[in-house]
Order: structure tokens, then sequence, then C-alpha cells
């Protein structure tokens, strides 16, 4: 794994992901997301989790987000809709003096951590046939919950769509 | 030499990225694309500790992540349609009326 590549996915990622929160216009967030979310596929297939690097930007850059941007554009949006007057002051004064310690406590934790150097795995680690040959023995049951749940929730889109508001 | 460690620590960094955007911001949209940053950041660490003990077993729990996060946006993007058709707002604070 390449020190280099891997730093500079991580601060992609974090820095993208920094940008996402602050914006003010919703498709500027969503845009990085984007950004965030393809860095973090590099960053998987850094970690030889091909399958998964490749289902990051299919499903969740391509997909998810697209379907989001889609929603934010379909909405038409007004300036003042935007614009909602946050201060910048308050709310976030309040989530960083709750996130900034638990932050440094989750890095303490993890500092404390043996030192785990990666250890070597074959050339099929991650790919297709494993990780699905994995999903149909192992992991059958809950593949079958997963796909039961996506039945839900279009049943329930279908059904929240077709109400209307009087 | 990059350890578990260092990728453990950028998706702690992703994590709190998303909940500080869930707590301070108030546009619906950001609250959402928040809660979808803290979901990559406990991928990015399955994936990590999947690496780490060369087993898959956290590559196939990323991958249900992966579809129940799918499931969840497609949900969740019908109720911002129907609350903003409602009320004319992104802002998560005009829907307070179950406020105690």
């Amino acid at each position: 794994m390449s020190p280099l590549l891997f730093y500079f996915l991580a601060a992609l990622a974090v820095a993208s992901g920094l940008v996402t929160i602050t914006r003010r216009h919703p498709l500027s967030a969503a845009l990085s997301l984007v950004l965030c979310f393809i860095a973090l596929a590099g960053i998987y297939g850094l970690l030889a989790a091909r399958l998964m690097a490749i289902l990051q930007i299919l499903v969740y850059a391509g997909a998810i987000m697209a379907l989001v941007i889609f929603v934010i554009m379909l909405l038409n949006v007004r300036t003042q809709d935007i614009d909602l007057g946050e201060p910048i002051g308050g709310n976030v004064a309040g989530a960083l003096a709750l996130c900034l310690p638990l932050f440094a406590l989750v890095v303490w934790a993890i500092k404390r951590m043996p030192p785990h150097p990666f250890p070597a795995v074959g050339p099929e680690f991650g790919g297709i046939q494993e990780v699905g040959l994995m999903l149909y023995t192992r992991y059958a049951f809950p593949f079958e919950a997963v796909s039961l749940l996506l039945l839900a929730a279009l049943v329930g889109v279908v059904v929240l769509a077709k109400r209307r508001f009087t | 030499m990059i350890g578990m460690q260092d990728v453990l620590i950028v998706a702690a960094a992703l994590f709190f990225t998303g909940v500080v955007g869930f707590l301070s911001r108030k546009n619906l949209f950001i609250v959402f694309m928040s809660i979808e940053l803290m979901l990559n950041a406990v991928n990015l660490t399955f994936i990590t500790v999947a690496r780490g003990l060369g087993q898959v077993d956290g590559q196939v729990v990323t991958f249900m992540v992966i579809a129940v996060a799918a499931a969840e946006i497609a949900i969740g993007l019908a109720l911002v349609i129907l609350l903003f058709k409602h009320r004319e707002t992104l802002n998560v604070d005009a829907y307070q009326v179950m406020k105690g």
C-alpha cells in the first residue's frame, strides 16, 4: 500500500467531507460528497477491497448521489429556502464542543491499540468470487433479509409518493 | 508503512465530520448527507478491519450497509419531498410540532 497515495486520498476524503458540511447550497454539498465517495473508493482499492471499490462508485457515487442531486433539482428550491440564516457561531460551537473531546477519545483509543501492519493477502482477496461466495454461504440469511428490506423500501416509497396532502 | 491505525483515524475523522454536520446544520439535505458521511466512515472501518484480519467478512457487511443505505436514501428523499411540499421550507426548525 503506497503511503503517498493513501495520504492523498485520505486528505481528499476528509477535506471534501468538511466542504460538504459547510456549503450553503445543498447542490455544492452533494457534489463534494460525490468527490468524498470517490476518494473513499480509492482507499477501498488500496485496502484490497476491489469489489467494494467498484460498488462504492456505482451505487454510492453513482446511483444514490444521482438520486439526491435529482431530488434537489426537482424540488425547485428558491434562494430564501437555501439561505436559512444559519449562525456560524452557536450551533457549530456546541456541536464541536461535543464532538472534539469524543474524537480525541477515539483517536487516543486507536493509538493505544498494538501496532497492526496489514498482513499479506492472496490475489483473490476482496474480489467478486471470494466476497460472492461468502455472501451466498455464510451470509445467505442477511442477504435475503436485505432483499426483503429493499422490497419494503420500494413499496414504502410508492405508498409515500401516491399520498396527497390536502 | 501504513497500518490499521492510520486508516481507522481517517474513518473516525470522517465520522465526526458527519456528526458535526448533523448536529449543526439546519438544511434538511445537508443533515441527510451528514448521515451518508457517517455511514461511509463505518464502511471504511469495516473494510480496514477486514483487510487487517485477512478475512472478507467485513466487506460482506459493507455490502449490506450499502444496500441498507440505498433503501434509507429512497425513503428519506420521499419524506423530504413530502415535507417540502407540506411546509415549503428546508429548515429543520420548521418541523418541531413534536417538541415537548
